[in-house]
C-alpha cells in the first residue's frame, strides 16, 4: 500500500506539487495520469526519497521510503529507464541490484526471460537497446527483489503494442497476487486499459481521484433510435436529463438498463445503446492538457 | 518465476534486514570495473605503466635501473590516472543518471559514498600493490638483460611515502567528483590547479615559500625527487590536503546529501 498525505514542492517561485493526497491500495493498479510537467515524476520523487518534499509526507507499506529496510525487496521502482550506465550491459545492472539486495545470482537470469530479454540481448551494453528494450529491463530491475509494491514513471513510454499488451498482463497478474501498483502516464488510453483506479493531476493538483469505472462513466449514456423524436418524447415521459447530439443521438445522464426499459414501456425501436464516447475524463484531460499547451505557447 | 503471493501485506516483511555495508561495497567496487570507461581505465592504468617502465629500463643508464628508481618510474603514470578513477566512481552516478537506481536501493546517501570512497581507495592500493610488483620483475629483466645495478636497497618509509602520495591524489580526485558531481568540470579542475600553481608560483616569487602550504602537489614533490617525507613534509601535506582534498570531500557531501536525485 502506498499513502500519499499533502505532499508538496516548490520550487522558488513554482509550486510544482502542491498538497497531493491519494492512496495506492494492494490488489489494485493505480494509475497516476497528468499532462507532462503536471507534477507526477516529482511527486514519485519525493515517494521514494530522491527528492526532499517542501511539505508533507508519503509511506510505503506504512513506512516512509527511506525507513524501509533493504528497499528494493519491498518497492520495485522504476523512474526513468533510460537512466542506465550505458556502458553496462542489462545483465550486469541487474546484477548490481542482486549484489545490494542480496539476492541469488540465479534470480537474474530468472527476471530477463520473465520480461522477455534474450541471454544475447542480455549481454549486451544498454546504449545499444531501444527504449523498449529498456522499459523491459527496467521493469525486470523493479521486479527483481519480488517487492510487494511497484512504483513505475511511464513504463509502458517507447514499447510497442505487444509490449503494452505483455505489461498489463503482468501488472494485472502482480496485483492479482495482492502486490500494489502506482504507474504514471501522461496517456489517458495507454492507463485505461492497464489500471483499476485513476489518479489525474494537472498543474500540481489532484483534480480526479476515483474507482476508473466510475470516471469513465461519469459522461452518460449515448441512446439513438429509429425515429430519434419518437424517443425523445420517451426520455421526456422518463424524466431523463439528455442532450441532442448533431448526429442525431442522444446522451443520457442515466443507466443504460433504465433507458433501455423506458424505450421498451413506449415501444420505441433503439439501434443503438452504450456508454457516451466523450468521457467526462477524457474532455477533463484533454483540458488539463490544452491549457498546459497554451501556456507554453504563450511562454 | 519464483514471484510469491503477497496476501495483501500491509507492512514491510519483517524477516527483511538493512543492506549491509559489505554488499554496497561489493557493488561499488564491481562498478568501478563493469563499464568500458571503468575497464578501459584500469587497463590504460596498468599498460602505461608497463610502458613507462619499459621505456625507462631502455633509456636509463645500467646504473640507474634499481628498484627504488623504478619504482619511482612508475609513480607519476599512477598519479596522473589514479585520480580519474576516484572521479568517475562519483561523477557517473549523475552524467549515467544511475543515482536514481543507487539511492532507491540505499536511501542513506552517505552509506553510498562511504562504499565509493573505500571502493576507490582499495583499487588505489592494489595499483600501487601492482605498481610495485611490476617494478621488482622490471629489476629483475633490468640485471638480466640490461646490465642493470639492480639494487633492491628502498626504505619502508619510500613505500610509505608512494602509498600516501596515490591514496592522497585518488582521495582527491574523488573528492572534486563529490563537490562538482560532473565529469569533465572535476577532472579539468584536477588538472588545471596544479597548473595555474605553477604559473601563480612562478610568477610572484614570494609565493614560492608558502607553496607547499597552499599546493598538494608542492608538497608531496619531495617524494618524486626519491627523498622522504620529513616533519615539515608532513605538516605542508596536513595543511595543503585540508585544503584541496578534505575540504572539498566535506562540502561534496553535504551536496549529496541535499542534492534531489532527478533524471533529467
Amino acid at each position: 500500500m502506498i499513502t500519499v498525505e499533502e505532499l508538496s514542492k516548490r520550487y522558488g517561485a513554482h509550486q510544482s506539487v502542491d498538497r497531493v493526497s491519494f492512496r495506492a491500495q494492494p490488489g489494485s493498479v493505480t494509475g497516476f495520469l497528468g499532462p507532462n510537467g503536471a507534477g507526477k515524476s516529482t511527486t514519485m520523487r519525493m515517494m521514494t526519497g530522491l527528492t526532499p518534499p517542501s511539505a508533507g509526507r508519503s509511506t510505503i507499506l506504512g513506512v516512509p521510503y527511506a525507513e524501509l529496510p533493504n528497499p528494493g525487496r519491498h518497492v520495485g521502482v522504476l523512474l526513468d529507464a533510460s537512466a542506465q550506465h550505458t556502458g553496462r550491459t542489462g545483465r550486469e545492472i541487474l546484477r548490481l541490484g542482486a549484489i545490494v539486495m542480496g539476492l541469488r545470482p540465479q534470480r537474474v537470469d530468472e527476471m530477463l526471460e520473465i520480461v522477455g530479454l534474450s541471454a544475447d540481448e542480455g549481454n549486451r551494453r544498454v546504449g545499444n537497446y531501444s527504449l523498449g528494450m529498456r522499459q523491459r529491463l527496467g521493469i525486470a530491475h523493479a521486479l527483481l527483489g519480488d517487492p510487494q509494491v511497484l512504483i513505475l514513471d511511464e513504463p509502458a513510454n517507447g514499447l510497442d503494442p505487444a509490449g503494452i499488451h505483455w505489461m498489463r498482463g503482468l501488472l494485472r497478474g502482480f496485483a492479482d497476487q495482492g502486490g500494489t501498483v502506482l504507474l504514471s502516464s501522461h496517456l489517458l488510453h495507454e492507463i485505461e486499459v492497464i489500471a483499476d483506479h485513476l489518479v489525474v493531476i494537472g498543474r500540481g493538483v489532484i483534480v480526479a481521484d476515483g474507482n476508473k469505472a466510475d470516471l469513465l462513466n461519469a459522461a452518460g449514456t449515448l441512446v439513438r433510435g429509429l425515429d430519434p423524436d419518437a424517443l425523445a418524447r420517451c426520455l421526456d415521459a422518463a424524466g431523463f436529463v439528455y442532450q441532442l447530439e448533431p448526429d442525431g443521438a442522444y446522451v443520457v445522464d442515466a443507466p443504460r438498463e433504465q433507458i433501455a426499459a423506458a424505450a421498451a414501456r413506449h415501444g420505441v425501436a433503439v439501434t443503438e445503446l452504450r456508454g457516451a464516447d466523450g468521457s467526462g475524463l477524457e474532455e477533463m484531460f484533454l483540458q488539463l492538457t490544452a491549457d498546459d499547451a497554451r501556456e507554453k505557447v504563450i511562454a | 518465476m519464483t514471484t510469491a503471493t503477497h496476501h495483501l501485506e500491509l507492512s514491510p516483511d519483517p524477516r527483511v534486514a538493512s543492506v549491509p555495508f559489505s554488499r554496497l561495497l561489493r557493488a561499488e567496487l564491481r562498478k568501478l570495473v563493469d563499464t568500458r570507461a571503468g575497464f578501459w581505465l584500469l587497463t590504460a592504468i596498468g599498460l602505461i605503466t608497463v610502458a613507462v617502465i619499459v621505456v625507462f629500463l631502455f633509456v636509463a643508464d645500467p646504473d640507474q635501473l634499481t628498484f627504488m628508481n623504478l619504482v619511482g618510474a612508475t609513480a607519476t603514470p599512477q598519479s596522473i590516472l589514479l585520480p580519474v578513477l576516484g572521479i568517475l566512481a562519483v561523477t557517473a552516478e549523475w552524467s549515467q543518471r544511475t543515482g536514481l537506481v543507487t539511492f532507491t536501493l540505499e536511501p542513506s546517501r552517505i552509506r553510498i559514498a562511504v562504499a565509493k570512497l573505500v571502493a576507490v581507495v582499495l583499487v588505489g592500493l592494489l595499483a600501487v600493490v601492482v605498481a610495485l610488483g611490476v617494478a621488482a620483475l622490471s629489476n629483475l629483466a633490468g640485471m638480466a638483460f640490461m646490465d642493470g645495478a639492480g639494487s633492491w636497497n628502498i626504505g619502508a618509509a619510500n613505500v610509505r611515502d608512494f602509498f600516501a602520495v596515490q591514496l592522497i591524489g585518488i582521495v582527491q580526485g574523488f573528492a572534486f567528483g563529490m563537490l562538482l558531481m560532473n565529469t569533465a568540470a572535476a577532472i579539468v579542475l584536477y588538472y588545471v590547479i596544479p597548473i595555474a600553481w605553477t604559473v601563480l608560483f612562478s610568477m610572484v616569487g614570494s609565493l614560492e615559500k608558502v607553496a607547499p602550504w597552499l599546493d598538494v602537489n608542492t608538497a608531496m614533490a619531495p617524494a618524486f625527487d626519491q627523498r622522504t617525507f620529513q616533519a615539515g613534509d608532513w605538516a605542508h601535506i596536513a595543511v595543503s590536503g585540508a585544503i584541496w582534498v578534505l575540504l572539498p570531500l566535506a562540502l561534496g557531501l553535504v551536496r549529496l546529501l541535499r542534492r534531489e536525485v532527478k533524471s533529467a
